[in-house]
């Protein structure tokens, strides 16, 4: 603070709050209509938690919206995890070795590689929907854990990072791991890979975001309700046909969809926050 | 482009670590995108029985068709309300918590999560936030004297995805507004203090000025999330409608791909599509190289 | 334990700059060869082409009596102290110690035994466990010297090592340096820019000029016969004094027949070289100097100024008790034993 300005000091304050408080709103809204009955929920929402919260919650995970026709959000939770660590994890490991070959190796077409790669960041899955659709039904990948992410684990942000970081690993650590008998691979395993730690947890926390909260990919390559994800899976519930839906049971599914995310991100608030910055960069 | 001075010397180790990155590459994003530009110059007959080179035509019907050009209009005002909603909030939010160095941690952690909820997540909590018959946010319009319905009012449709996706793009922006501002020197700020410049001509003259790389970073990146990331919001919520004020581009290739099986003109979008992320991207890195310079 | 040898050893970097152009020097056993000469020289570029991390364009070089030109870094029985220390900031003292040996597939005691033995002679053994950003400056020179030892390779390498230490801090290093390598009689080779390092630590020096040698030998004999004017100029500290003279059958002279050596010679235009510790003062002495500067260094002091009779800028350093008051003119003389004559054109020694 520059000088001393007590009104001033207030307002912001005032403004933050406010700010933060808006911003939580709709997830308290959210949380206190997964706490009623449903009928409760329909007559006119109450503006404090009700007391259906263990009820609510064990039917959305054990059962499931029945009339809607979705598997328990139980089911659906699980195929989210597996799909957004496949596509964090899968990102993380090609990006960190073709990153390798490219800054420790020279050889033919390292330089087409690169661009190659490059491409991947004007493609983004949106613009080139139904292709992709196809190329991933003729190899029979529908309906599959494979289909919901080895399409989405190219990436050219993640190798970008990667590469950036390695340009600044000093040479000399090179030179002294060599002299020390270490070969490519047990230089990349023994000294690259654990100096990278920070940016892997980084680069982890938003790619598992990223997969997590995949809608329209999911929503192209299963058909079969056991793949389901469970940010895909909410709109089948909304959507409920003409009979009412049941927003109390919505709600529920709402927060357990938006719960491990935020609670990735908060955990590893630090990480998160420096990641993003260096990816941006 | 720079290797390291030291690099290692091997046949096929290199050829090895990058072919997992390159086959995925090539067989969902090369081939893909070369199918769209492909299919783009084809029209298939009713019966999908045969199919007939027709050069650009596919791309003059879709300039021409008025539905298409609406669905251009609509992503338009969209992505510039979202960014600029979404840039303001963030902005003041930003140069707020700036000031109050000793807090400035506490409130990014209750302003960052938002960003870690799914668009399609937030579009459904305010679509349930502004559900006509027993949403809170359409009781309190109503009592300002506004009959909120976004099943039937076009605008409130819009303004009801706007929100939603501005949102959870304010966490992202104030994060990055926030870094940029500490990034400004303090000293700089109390240089200008002594030269008697009180808090808000200093946000004017010296911070703002100082922070017009980060906006337009931010501008392009709100824009790409706008034009692309934005399909679950739609989806989840209006589906395009009312009527179709709010099919943007993405919904609209998805729609006539899936559900109206019209394959050359879906193709025809993907390409038009395709060339405005390019030059986004293009802008964007034009824009990192400047920074470097710097 | 080995000699070293280099014979016509070129470099050629890709965009076809030659940074040597044809080298050839022996290390005999147990010898530490000091590398000097200013930034690039080609010194260091030679030290990494005799550790195996820079390509060798052309020439032989062997170590013991084998040819390691297409030997990786690893299999020429070398270790190497670089500038900055490259120790590997995640692993412990220990481990960084270690490395080198486990990839080598040493039994496990075995590197213990050899890594607490090479902390005990370092005074390491109490940080073994600690990780590089908790040690001071000199401790992770120690540090890097460690993970040199342990290998018990058959020559050292040394990159500047002690560059990034404080002056005091690498005064003493040195004497250690040269401790330790003499009681492990492993060879080494040592590079650096500063000549008092390379004086105080060689056993032969060589100086290098833009990718050749200037000269080798032992550090006295390159301080009492330099070769070149260069080798002169660089040995030495404050630097060897140039005056423009003519050595004929009349002697040696400067300016308007100023002399300051009777004995004939051949040579006719010549620079004499005049080392600043040779200077005296002497009330009948040839030379006369305007004082500009005096600089007291305690037991001694150096005094610059010009020569007046031939406008040429001079350094002096005296052991005397009182020094001159700048803007004094004062007489001087050198020993003629202590002349050095170099060709004006080339700059080698003529006598």
């Amino acid at each position: 603070m520059v000088e001393r300005r007590p009104v001033l000091n207030f307002v912001q304050h005032f403004v933050l709050i406010l700010g933060a408080a808006i911003f939580a709103f709709p997830i308290y809204l959210a949380f206190v209509a997964s706490t009623h009955t449903g009928i409760e929920v329909n007559r006119g929402l109450p503006l404090l938690p009700g007391d259906q919260f263990f009820q609510n919650y064990a039917t959305v995970l054990g059962e499931g919206l029945s009339t809607a026709g979705a598997p328990p959000i139980g089911l659906m939770l699980m195929n989210s995890t597996i799909m957004a660590m496949a596509i964090a994890l899968g990102k993380i490991a090609i990006s960190l070795l073709s990153s390798f070959a490219i800054v420790y190796f020279k050889f033919p077409f390292r330089v087409l590689a690169f661009w190659t790669i490059f491409i991947t960041l004007m493609l983004p899955v949106e613009v080139r929907i139904l292709p992709t659709y196809e190329v991933v039904a003729q190899l029979g990948m529908l309906n599959s854990y494979a289909g919901l992410s080895i399409p989405l684990i190219a990436s050219a942000t993640a190798t970008f990072l990667f590469r950036q970081f390695f340009m600044t690993v000093p040479e000399e650590l090179t030179e002294a791991a060599r002299i020390d008998g270490a070969g490519p691979m047990k230089f990349f395993r023994d000294i690259l890979v654990p100096l990278s730690r920070t940016n892997l947890a980084a680069l982890f926390v938003i790619l598992f975001i990223y997969g997590w909260n995949q809608y329209l990919w999911p929503l192209l390559v299963t058909t079969d309700e056991s793949y389901y994800t469970v940010v895909m899976g909410i709109k089948r519930m909304a959507n409920a046909g003409d009979s009412l839906p049941e927003w109390h049971l919505i709600m529920a599914t709402a927060i357990l969809a938006l719960l491990p995310p935020v609670i990735v991100i908060l955990g590893m608030q630090r990480l998160f926050v420096r990641g993003l910055v260096e990816v941006e960069k | 482009m720079r290797t390291k001075r030291v690099t290692f010397r091997h046949r096929w180790l290199p050829y090895l670590l990058v072919a997992p990155q390159i086959v995925i590459t090539a067989v969902f994003f090369l081939w893909p995108a070369s199918q769209a530009i492909y299919q783009s110059v084809l029209r298939e007959d009713a019966f999908g029985l045969k199919t007939e080179f027709v050069g650009l035509a596919n791309f003059e019907r879709l300039f021409s068709d008025s539905a298409y050009l609406e669905s251009f209009w609509t992503t338009i005002v969209f992505s510039a309300l979202v960014a600029g909603l979404s840039m303001g909030i963030a902005l003041v939010l930003a140069v707020m918590a700036d000031r109050v160095i000793k807090s400035a941690l506490v409130y990014r952690t209750v302003l960052i999560w938002p960003y870690a909820v799914a668009p399609a997540i937030a579009g459904v909590l305010w679509w349930f936030l502004f559900n006509p018959t027993i949403g809170i946010g359409a009781y309190a319009m109503g009592q300002l004297g506004y009959d909120w319905n976004h099943f039937q009012d076009g605008n409130d449709a819009m303004a009801l995805i706007v929100i939603a996706a501005a949102w959870r793009q304010v966490s992202y922006n104030f994060l990055f507004f926030l870094a940029g501002l500490q990034a400004i020197p303090r000293s700089l700020i109390e240089a200008a203090a002594i030269d008697n410049a009180g808090p808000f001509k200093r946000f004017w003259s010296i911070q703002l000025p100082l922070l017009s790389p980060t906006v337009f970073f931010l501008l392009v990146v709100n824009v790409v999330y706008a034009f692309f990331e934005t399909f679950g919001i739609v989806h989840a919520t209006t589906g395009g409608g009312p009527g179709n004020e709010t099919v943007i581009l993405v919904y609209k290739v998805w729609r006539d791909a899936f559900e109206g099986l019209n394959l050359g003109s879906s193709a025809a979008q993907s390409v038009i599509l395709m060339v405005i992320v390019i030059a986004l991207t293009a802008i964007q890195f034009r824009y990192i190289e400047r920074r470097v310079e710097y | 334990m080995a000699d070293i040898t280099l014979n016509h050893i070129r470099k050629v970097y890709p965009g076809g700059v030659e940074a040597i152009p044809g080298l050839s020097v022996d290390i005999e056993d147990g010898e530490l060869c000091v590398l000097v000469g200013p930034s690039g020289c080609g010194k260091s570029t030679l030290l990494r082409m005799v550790a195996g991390l820079e390509e060798v364009t052309g020439g032989e070089i062997s170590i013991g009596g084998r040819k390691v030109n297409d030997l990786e870094p690893a299999d020429r029985d070398i270790a190497m102290v670089f500038q900055n220390y490259a120790l590997y900031p995640h692993m412990s003292v220990y481990e960084n110690m270690a490395y080198g040996l486990k990839n080598q597939g040493t039994p496990k005691a075995e590197i213990r035994e050899r890594v607490n033995e090479a902390a005990g002679i370092l005074g390491l053994a109490d940080f073994l466990e600690r990780k590089p950003r908790q040690l001071s400056g000199g401790q992770r020179q120690r540090v890097a010297m460690g993970r040199a030892i342990v290998r018990k390779p058959q020559v050292f390498l040394f990159d500047e090592p002690l560059s990034n230490l404080d002056a005091k801090l690498r005064m003493k290093t040195r004497v250690e340096i040269r401790d330790l390598q003499q009681r492990l009689k492993t060879t080494a080779i040592y590079v650096t820019h500063d000549q008092s390092e390379a004086m105080t630590l060689a056993d032969k020096l060589v100086v290098m000029n833009a990718g050749r040698i200037e000269q080798v030998g032992p550090p006295i004999a390159l301080y009492e016969r330099p070769a070149t004017k260069f080798v002169a100029e660089f040995i030495g500290s404050p630097p060897m004094n140039f005056i423009p003279g003519h050595a004929g059958a009349d002697g040696v002279t400067i300016g308007e027949g100023v002399k300051l050596d009777d004995r004939p010679h051949q040579h006719g235009e010549v620079s004499v070289g005049i080392r600043p510790e040779h200077l005296v003062r002497d009330t009948a002495g040839p030379l006369s100097v305007d004082v500009r500067v005096v600089e007291r260094l305690g037991a001694s002091g150096n005094v610059y100024g010009w020569v007046e009779q031939t406008g040429s800028e001079l350094v002096a350093s005296l052991t005397d008790a009182t020094l001159p008051q700048p803007g004094e003119t004062m007489r001087m003389s050198v020993d003629p034993a202590m002349l050095h004559l170099f060709d004006r054109e080339t700059g080698d020694r003529l006598d």
